[in-house]
This record gives C-alpha cells, sequence and structure tokens, in this order.
C-alpha cells in the first residue's frame, strides 16, 4: 500500500503546476494509469479524498483512464495488446515479448481548473 | 463566481522526483565505476541470508558494501555486519518500500569511488517498490521455492520491473515439492526472456553461476567508465 504517497505526490504536483499557471481552484486532476504502474486504482481513489483534505484541492476529484498493456511483437512488426498481465505475448499472434510499450503510465495528464474569483473592487 | 472550467495540459510522471534522483545516482555511480544492484522480495525469501552470503564471496576480490531497507530494526544490517563489508540501514518507518532519496541520503558519508558494488536489499514486499527506481543497474526479484511456483503470475509487475529472477532455499526443493520447471516457466510467461538463477546460499549451489554473472556485468560498468 503506497497508494497514499502516490496520491500526496499527485496533490503536490497538482497545486505547483497550477501555481506556475497563475493559480486558481482545481475541480479535477486527470490521470493516466498503467496496470504496471504498481499502483491501484481503487486505493488511490480513496487515498486521494486523504491526501486532498486540507488542501486547495479538497473537494476536487480525480478521473482516472485506465491505460491498457502492450507491447512491441516483433513477429506483427508492430505495437499490440498482451494476452493478459500473466501471459506477456501478442494478442494477435502469440509470440511472448517483454517490450513493453504502454501500461507503466502514473502521469498527470491535466488539471480542470476554475479561475479565482476577480474581486470586483 | 469562477468562470467556465478550462483543462490546463500539465503530462508528467508523478513520480518524477524520484526519477530525477534515481538519473542523479545513476549517473554518479557509472562516473564512479560501482556497479549497483537492488534486490526486492517477499518478507523471509532470505534476500538477507543470500546477500551475506555474496558479500562475504565478493569480498575476497571486490570492494562492495550493502544498505538494507526495513520497516524497523536494525537486524539485517547486524546480519550483514558478518560479512565484514560496510554495511547501512535504513528504516523506513511505516513505508514500504525504499525511495530513492533514501538511497541517496545514505550514501553521504561514502565515498563511491572506493567502492566496485554496492547491493541495496530494499524493504520486503513484492508490490511497492516496483514502482520506484533507486538508480541501480540490475533489479533482481527473488523468490523461495516455499513461497509456491505461481509467485510470478500473482505480482507480474514486479517481475516486469526487474532485470533478473533468483529462486532461493533450492536446498528445499524436494521437501516442499517445489516445481522448478513450473516456476520457471511462470517467470517467462510474465517476463519473456528472463534469466533465472536457481540457486541455494546456505549449500552454495548455483552461487557461482550468479556469481558470475555479478563479475561479468561489473566489469562491463567498469569497462564503460573507463
Amino acid at each position: 500500500m503506497h497508494e497514499l504517497s502516490i496520491a500526496m505526490s499527485i496533490v503536490e504536483m497538482a497545486e505547483e503546476e497550477a501555481q506556475k499557471r497563475g493559480g486558481g481552484q482545481i475541480t479535477a486532476v486527470y490521470l493516466k494509469l498503467g496496470p504496471l504502474s504498481g499502483v491501484v486504482k481503487e486505493a488511490l481513489l480513496s487515498a486521494y479524498e486523504l491526501a486532498c483534505e486540507g488542501t486547495p484541492l479538497q473537494g476536487s476529484s480525480l478521473k482516472v483512464e485506465e491505460v491498457p498493456v502492450s507491447v512491441f511483437c516483433r513477429t506483427c512488426n508492430a505495437e499490440r495488446p498482451v494476452c493478459s498481465l500473466q501471459f506477456f505475448c501478442c494478442a494477435e499472434c502469440g509470440s511472448p515479448s517483454s517490450e513493453i510499450v504502454h501500461g507503466k503510465e502514473l502521469e498527470v495528464v491535466a488539471l480542470e481548473m476554475e479561475e479565482w474569483a476577480q474581486n470586483p473592487a | 463566481m469562477g468562470s467556465e472550467p478550462r483543462l490546463i495540459e500539465v503530462r508528467k510522471n508523478v513520480l518524477k522526483k524520484n526519477d530525477v534522483v534515481a538519473h542523479a545516482l545513476r549517473e554518479r555511480f557509472r562516473e564512479a565505476g560501482t556497479f549497483v544492484v537492488s534486490l526486492v522480495s517477499s518478507p523471509g525469501s532470505g534476500k538477507t541470508f543470500f546477500l551475506e552470503k555474496i558479500l562475504t564471496r565478493l569480498r575476497e576480490n571486490y570492494r562492495v558494501a550493502a544498505l538494507v531497507g526495513d520497516l524497523a530494526t536494525e537486524n539485517d544490517a547486524i546480519r550483514l555486519a558478518r560479512s565484514l563489508a560496510p554495511v547501512k540501514q535504513i528504516t523506513t518507518g511505516t513505508l514500504c518500500h525504499l525511495e530513492a532519496a533514501m538511497v541517496e541520503d545514505s550514501l553521504e558519508d561514502w565515498d563511491l569511488c572506493q567502492l566496485d558494488m554496492l547491493f541495496i536489499e530494499n524493504v520486503g514486499n513484492l508490490v511497492c517498490p516496483s514502482s520506484y527506481d533507486l538508480g541501480e543497474n540490475l533489479r533482481m526479484v527473488l523468490i523461495s521455492v516455499t513461497e509456491g511456483e505461481d509467485k510470478p503470475l500473482k505480482y507480474p509487475t514486479i517481475f516486469n520491473s526487474a532485470d533478473v529472477a533468483v529462486i532461493t532455499k533450492m536446498d528445499l526443493a524436494a521437501a516442499v515439492e517445489f516445481n522448478f520447471q513450473a516456476a520457471f516457466s511462470n517467470i517467462q510467461a510474465v517476463r519473456p526472456g528472463m534469466p533465472v538463477f536457481p540457486l541455494s546460499a546456505k549449500s552454495g549451489e548455483g552461487m557461482d553461476d550468479f556469481l558470475a554473472l555479478l563479475k561479468s556485468r561489473a566489469g562491463e560498468l567498469r569497462a564503460a567508465t573507463i
């Protein structure tokens, strides 16, 4: 269970990125997550809520896009999905491959933000 | 009130901070000519005993040292110190894995140029360490014969983050009816082409092959540095 420290890194990164862009209220964080990242989606979602507490991200949502595992298949000479996590072979032709192309993602792709209310002096 | 929500592209790896430190470490290791090996496994697979034997054997001809991670206690460092190699314990508290910054901190008073090989024993855990690059040159995953042949199928992620697999406690294989061929096939299923070393740190069986791998990889690194 290291999802809480991952969630805290996400919150920290989101805050930093928002500040760099002049600040604002973050309403959602978009994340790409692969099964080979070592992070479990459900655990991350509950950890995220905890990590947001008492930060400017409190109340924001974490939107997770799950990225399937794909490998480079030398037989097909193309990127292909794998048969399963237990069986790293090309789903098209069955050739074994450990050249992972996708599936390790743990990446903040975007932030959804609302501008701070302008103070009408 | 706020205006319409806008979407801002970020595209940043969540573990970027760790990756940056790991990258810097790898660079330092390369410059110093230090070959760095990390060990991951579940608790009780025999990492520490295996490492003690490795350190003892390598000390004859190489300058070796070890960092050992655990949630609590200095017991493993004390055990490894019997090899007479320099050893430092990293206690992580409640953290279930090592991070690159912890490795960096523990190296503060060590001169890497005085080391041919450095071993990093991770916290016993087959899940969390897979996410964290420590700057190592070679990551090995250990499973013991008492854990069953299907460990690789249950933890494919850690096998996919490692370079070689070591099957420990082979001296107990017959007693626990361990099926080596099944374990080997399972490793190949989750990571095709992965080198597998069955061995017993206790009897010494298979240790020479593994030591030969370490020596040749360390030699390659050194040759590339000079």
